[in-house]
């Protein structure tokens, strides 16, 4: 595809969307799809076809809108509605209503399946990343160039310099989103700085020299926000992937998934196919001289996969273990060429920075994080489920007006961000901003992007057991101090949920827990036992109350 | 090739710049205990053993896997390592079932000499206790679970000496173990050469020669290196 059959098409596209009256869109994503979304999409589409309504209103399959709690969702907009109006929105759809549904387009909604769009769910966030999910068919590239897709490539590999690309980026202050927050420029300059080696090993293409891997592994449990991401807007992955092959100058990309994300894998692959047809991946893109290409690696599903020098290893197709760094990967990666790794959100942010631009970006957020952070929300609140809002946002906007707050009854305790490497931050915190700094302050992580609410009834050691566990069977075992020292830690845990602990035994914990974290090889150990420190240090006494004195516990 | 000149717990090292800090410290006699390491080995910093503090670095590094630089300044024998170079060995005594006395390594073997070093005198964590077994299915050689650090040795020895990669790991955290082959008995394997280099790089009782006592069962390591070093120099006499 030129630039001008991308225009061409663009504007073909937009013009068959106006002469919809309505659009109707039905999430295909994970779990309404699950629920038999497709059927109500297929069921209001004949509906429409039978009253012949069809050439009127659109429906189409959209990626998640994010309130997945309350699917199947259907989504009805007429053309004409006000910008600042939200559209109509029907939750827990079955495909027997399509009849309904199709039947109230144009006149008065089905208020019997009506959700309220009202509440501040809708109205408080911030899309950037989620812009098309839940607007655009995922398995179109042409509904994604319909939505200024590829623009953004267009302007880099026509108007800017590799350089200025990277300049672009590092001024926008995107900062990786893959858990640690590492300035994204900065890691690009660095790989576009570093030389591939003189000898390749590289088996598959001789002239890649530099590689680009987009890391979709999303191991936390739990999380699955990018999983929506590719679900619900793969070629937004493409797109960003294509923009960092071009400024750090590699030839060959790989999107890492695990293997549980099928959908995904089947989105993102049939996204490579029609990109590649259209000209968009391959040789010469868009008439540029630029080549690049992406395949997609499954993983098994480890949570240490996730970890960088692991995950090169397991593409390479060996065990999925990580190794010591330095050399990074930035220096020494994929078959020891210099490459670039990023998390899936990141990717997604990087099209629309180029497109509008770093100022526009760096204009949302905090002074040293900007832009937005897909969060998944769960545990005790009322609106589960994904949503997105500007840096610098509220733990309690997110918690009690997004989440709309806890169920009845319950109290707020705190709430746990980062996953099995994060911290759980207590109510004298809720209106503390969210960014990395401050996050990091009160001893979590901003994470890949979990977020779990939890209530009075909370059992906080229980919480830590829990990630214990995890961390536990998820270590590749080939450190010490994480194969046994999360073992033991587990074991002492376990020891005082069951009231056979000693404070002795709450000592050696401690110790443990810091010794574990200095010594451990990788990131997986090193932060295993973050959930402990940060339930120890503002739960203390509900450990302290499981203790018995020395000489009462059972051995 | 340029050399560098570091400090190893203040004292002036100089070293070639494709050192490590294991190799420079070494080298200036400074004693550092360490499991996974074997000359001649890609070394994969699993032990921990050899963690150093370097000045103006937050994280502790592996000597083994770090590179030395101008004017680095080193530590290796802080309070600090000393505690968790101990808490690793007590961690490793209470993984699996070591027990000395019945051991056919006993009195040579690594993981007990770096116990001693480090001064463990007693080990503050519950044993795991794990039921694992005994393969003598080899008609010369034995492999004992219950010994076995996962330091690796046997794998790397195997897979970069010999060329066989007889050894690799199977499973995660503390259930992960080597296996011959595809999770065979050693003696079905069909790649194993019985060379017994793996029997030479095993640092304690875990892998061992058959009917041997325990006085017979000293390993010489130093072959290893002399092989590595023949191949890559080309060099052929001792
Ligand atoms: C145990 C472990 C698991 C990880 N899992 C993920 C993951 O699932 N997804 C991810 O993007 N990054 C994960 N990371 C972080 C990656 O190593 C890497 O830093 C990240 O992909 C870099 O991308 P970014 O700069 O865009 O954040 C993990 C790190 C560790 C230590
Ligand atoms: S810290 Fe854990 S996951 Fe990381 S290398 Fe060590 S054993 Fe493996
Ligand atoms: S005896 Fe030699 S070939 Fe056989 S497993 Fe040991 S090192 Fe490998
Ligand atoms: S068998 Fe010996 S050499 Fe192999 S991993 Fe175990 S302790 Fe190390
Ligand atoms: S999958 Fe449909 S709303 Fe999330
Ligand atoms: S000897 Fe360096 S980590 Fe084992």
């Amino acid at each position: 595809m030129t630039p001008e059959e991308l225009d061409r098409t663009r504007e073909r596209e937009q013009a068959a969307d106006a002469n919809f009256e309505h659009h109707v869109h039905v999430c295909v994503g994970t779990a309404c799809e699950a629920l038999g979304s497709e059927a109500i999409a297929k069921n209001i589409e004949s509906e429409l076809k039978a009253a012949g309504r069809d050439g009127k209103i659109k429906v189409r399959c959209v990626g998640c809108p994010g309130l997945c709690a309350l699917g199947p969702l259907v989504e009805v907009e007429a053309k004409d509605k006000p910008a600042d109006e939200p559209a109509t929105l029907y939750q827990y759809v079955k495909p027997e209503d399509a009849k309904e549904i199709a039947a109230s387009i144009g006149g008065a909604p089905a208020t019997r399946l009506q959700a309220d769009t009202r509440q501040p769910f809708f109205t408080r966030q911030t899309k950037i990343v989620l812009e098309n999910c839940g607007r655009i068919d995922p398995e179109r590239i042409e509904d994604y160039i319909a939505a200024d897709g590829f623009q953004a490539l267009e302007k880099a590999l026509f108007e800017m310099e590799p350089q200025e690309v990277i300049d672009e980026i590092s001024k926008s202050g995107l900062r990786g989103r893959g858990g640690a927050g590492f300035p994204t420029g900065l890691k690009w300059a660095t790989v576009a700085k570093s030389n591939s080696p003189a000898v390749s090993r590289v088996p598959d293409d001789i002239l890649a020299r530099k590689f680009v891997i987009c890391n979709g592994d999303e191991g936390d449990p739990g999380a699955f926000m990018d999983r929506s991401t590719m679900e619900g807007d793969p070629f937004r992955i493409i797109e960003g992937m294509l923009l960092a092959g071009y400024a750090v100058g590699a030839g060959k990309g790989y999107v890492y998934v695990r293997a549980e994300y099928p959908l995904a894998v089947k989105r993102l692959r049939s996204a490579i196919r029609q990109a590649q047809r259209g000209g968009m991946l391959g040789a010469n893109i868009m008439g540029s001289g630029f080549n690049f290409d992406i395949d997609v690696r499954l993983g098994a599903g480890a949570f240490v996969c996730g970890e960088e020098t692991s995950l090169i290893a397991s593409i390479e197709g060996g065990r999925g273990t990580p190794r010591p760094r330095p050399p990074f990967p930035a220096e020494s990666g994929l078959w020891g060429c210099p490459t670039l790794i990023n998390n899936v959100e990141t990717m997604a942010n990087i099209a629309p920075i180029i497109r509008r631009g770093a100022a526009w970006f760096a204009g949302i957020g905090t002074e040293k994080s900007k832009g937005t952070k897909v969060f998944a929300l769960t545990g005790q609140v009322n609106n589960t489920g994904l949503i997105e809002v500007p840096m610098g946002i509220s733990l309690r906007e997110i918690v009690f007006d997004i989440g709309g707050g806890l169920p009845e009854g319950r109290s707020f305790k705190a709430v746990q961000t980062g996953g099995p490497s994060g911290g759980c931050i207590p109510a004298q915190y809720l209106d503390m901003k969210v960014d990395y700094e401050s996050l990091a302050q009160v001893g979590s992580i901003m994470g890949s992007g979990g977020m779990i609410v939890m209530d009075d009834q909370t059992d906080m050691v229980e919480i830590a057991r829990f990630f214990m566990e995890f961390c536990m069977e998820e270590s590749c075992g080939k450190c010490v101090p994480c194969r046994v020292g999360t073992a033991q830690m587990h074991g002492l845990l376990t020891r005082i949920s069951e009231g056979k602990a000693t404070q002795a035994h709450l000592d050696t914990l401690t110790e443990l827990c810091d010794m574990v974290r200095r010594t451990s090889l990788c990131g997986l150990g090193q932060s295993a036992p973050n959930p402990v420190l940060s339930t120890l240090r503002y739960f203390k006494s509900e450990y302290e109350s499981k203790l018995v004195k020395d000489g009462q516990h059972e051995r | 090739m340029s050399a560098k000149t570091l400090t190893i717990n203040g004292k002036p090292v100089s070293a070639r710049e494709d050192e490590t800090i294991l190799d420079a410290a070494r080298d200036a006699g400074v004693v550092m205990p360490t499991l996974c390491h074997l000359d001649g080995l890609t070394d994969i910093g699993a032990c921990r053993m050899c963690l150093v503090e370097v000045t103006g670095i937050n994280k502790l590094l592996p000597a083994c896997t770090t590179r030395v630089a101008e004017g680095m300044e080193v530590r290796t024998d802080t309070e600090q390592l000393r505690k968790y170079r101990r808490m690793t060995v007590e961690l490793l005594f209470a993984e699996r079932n070591h027990v000395c006395a019945g051991c056919v390594a006993n009195n040579h073997c690594e993981l007990q000499d770096v116990g001693i070093a480090v001064g463990m005198d007693h080990v503050r964590y519950d044993y795991l206790f794990p039921k694992h077994d005994v393969d003598l299915t080899h008609t010369q050689f034995g492999m004992d679970q219950n010994r076995c650090i996962l330091c690796q040795r046997c794998v790397r020895v195997c897979d970069e000496i010999e060329g066989a990669h007889t050894w690799d790991v199977l499973g995660r955290g503390v259930k992960a173990r080597v296996i011959t082959d595809l999770n065979q008995p050693w003696g079905e394997s069909l790649s194993c050469t019985s060379c017994g280099k793996c029997v030479m790089a095993c640092p304690t009782g875990a892998i061992f020669k058959l009917g041997s006592t325990v006085e017979e069962s000293v390993k010489d390591r130093s072959k290893l290196a002399f092989l590595k070093n023949a191949r890559d120099k080309k060099q052929w006499v001792m």
